[in-house]
């Protein structure tokens, strides 16, 4: 990790707090305090980066897919929408993405999957170059908690998209996410953040090429009063509400 | 096995209540909407080992679709097939909705709605008086049986009206002894069940 203590160029982008590059598989988890925002940036085309999320004050409460969805009438995410928790509150905001689709239905690879595709590999023969999975590399990060199985909530595919025909068909787009591909998350409270790096399970490439990415969080404070999440809609106006009644003086 | 034998287990869930029971693997679980356009929020766990339950995202991915109905292998969070759906007359099933909540309402319809009964309470209170030690980390999203949440190709995602009519039931295979857990929904506030919660029919038969 590096850390950055330079102050900003006038005009230039905030200095970032720290940095960091995940390297091709690699899973990681970190908490992200309210008030700072994380910038994920594909360093190759074709990344896909798994993310759960849980209030770090209540691990209990957590990224809810059905609550997300529902109350923004979407099926995918991108900049503009906020991810909710279970309890009608906002973990983080996405204000800015480049890439305009990212999944959030299709889960995360496992074993059976992973070894089905790429064959069975062990540390033994292939040292780090073994194929990981993202179910596994799931449970890594969230042992370090005291979270296990109970606690593998359907999860974010930042990067990927894939889209559902009329007769309810999962369509994955190969070519979507280009190097340079960014996407921004604001933390609206104090987050535990797990991520991997694992190709998406529908990801049909044969070989395990799992992509690096780059993450650098700065200071950027929660949601102002005007503000294009808050503002994407009635239901996220109620969600800025209900998250801000933790954090009132 | 046949139908056309008694059922094990008959028994009429009334509108906005939970239920929570056991389904044996190779018994046979039927689901009737025995009014129409009942929204039936349902999980299931493995009854050995409660840490597998069922998963949406897990199920979807199976089966490269995200619609429920005949022939859908129902998915645990590791992977196995829990129950595999065998017949349906609704047409198809939704599984990205999830449950109400006096949290979700919320946010979706006003603050004043925070009070009315939700299927997350009916979870809570299932497994808070079950004796299991179950609790809201075992809610995970859920299957919306003869609920229709239609997803369209530029990815928006709306609760529209039912497409189930009175008497269309839902049938499932048990692959391995389950529990099963249900609220059949109390919500007021949307199209989802008309309006107008009403009971559903719950029948097991006997493994063949």
């Amino acid at each position: 990790m590096t850390r950055h203590s330079e102050l900003p160029a006038p005009g230039s982008v905030p200095a970032p707090l720290w940095s960091q590059t995940l390297q091709q598989g690699e899973h990681w988890s970190g908490v992200l305090r309210r008030g700072t925002s994380l910038r994920i940036e594909a360093v190759e085309a074709g990344a896909n980066v798994a993310a759960m999320l849980y209030n770090h004050e209540s691990l209990l409460e957590r990224y809810n897919m059905a609550d997300t969805l529902k109350s923004q009438h979407t099926a995918y995410l991108t900049a503009g929408y906020v991810c909710y928790s279970d309890m009608g509150r906002i973990l983080c905001s996405i204000t800015a993405d480049s890439c305009g689709w990212h999944d959030t239905i299709c889960g995360l690879s496992d074993a059976a999957l992973v070894t089905s595709r790429f064959g069975a590999t062990r540390f033994q023969e292939q040292r780090n170059e073994y194929c990981k999975n993202g179910r596994d590399s799931m449970l890594n990060e969230l042992g370090k908690y005291g979270l296990g199985k109970r606690d593998l909530i359907a999860n974010i595919n930042f990067f990927t998209r894939v889209s559902v025909d009329e007769n309810g068909a999962l369509q994955f787009d190969a070519g979507h996410c280009r190097a340079g591909d960014y996407v921004v998350l604001r933390f609206e409270m104090d987050t535990l953040l797990a991520l991997s790096t694992c190709q998406h399970p529908l990801d049909p490439d044969t070989r395990y090429h799992p992509r690096s990415v780059q993450l650098r969080a700065w200071q950027s404070g929660p949601a102002p009063a005007h503000d294009a999440c808050r503002e994407h809609c009635a239901e996220n106006a109620r969600g800025f509400q209900n998250t801000e009644m933790m954090f009132l003086p | 096995m046949s139908l056309d034998t008694d059922a094990i287990h008959d028994e009429i869930v009334p509108a906005g209540e939970p239920w929570l029971g056991s389904v044996e693997r190779g018994q046979i679980l039927r689901i009737v909407d025995l009014e129409g356009n009942q929204a039936v929020d349902t999980l299931f766990y493995n009854a050995h080992n409660t840490e597998e339950r069922y998963s949406a995202v897990d199920t979807i991915r199976g089966q490269r679709n995200i619609y429920l109905s005949t022939g859908t292998q129902l998915r645990s969070n590791l992977g196995a097939t829990m129950l595999t759906i065998t017949a349906d007359t609704c047409g198809r099933h939704d599984t990205l909705g999830g449950a109400c909540s006096a949290e979700s309402n919320s946010v979706r319809y006003a603050a004043q709605t925070r009070h009315m009964h939700s299927c997350r309470d009916n979870f809570l209170l299932a497994l808070a008086r079950d004796d299991r030690g179950l609790n809201k980390r075992d809610l995970p999203s859920n299957i919306n049986f003869f609920m229709n949440v239609p997803v369209d190709a530029d990815g928006s995602l709306r609760f529209a009206d039912g497409i189930s009519a009175a008497g269309r039931y839902v049938q499932l295979r048990a692959q391995m002894d389950v529990l099963m857990l249900i609220s059949n929904c109390p919500q007021l506030n949307n199209p989802c069940n008309a309006y107008n919660p009403t009971p559903i029919q719950i029948l097991i038969w006997a493994a063949g």
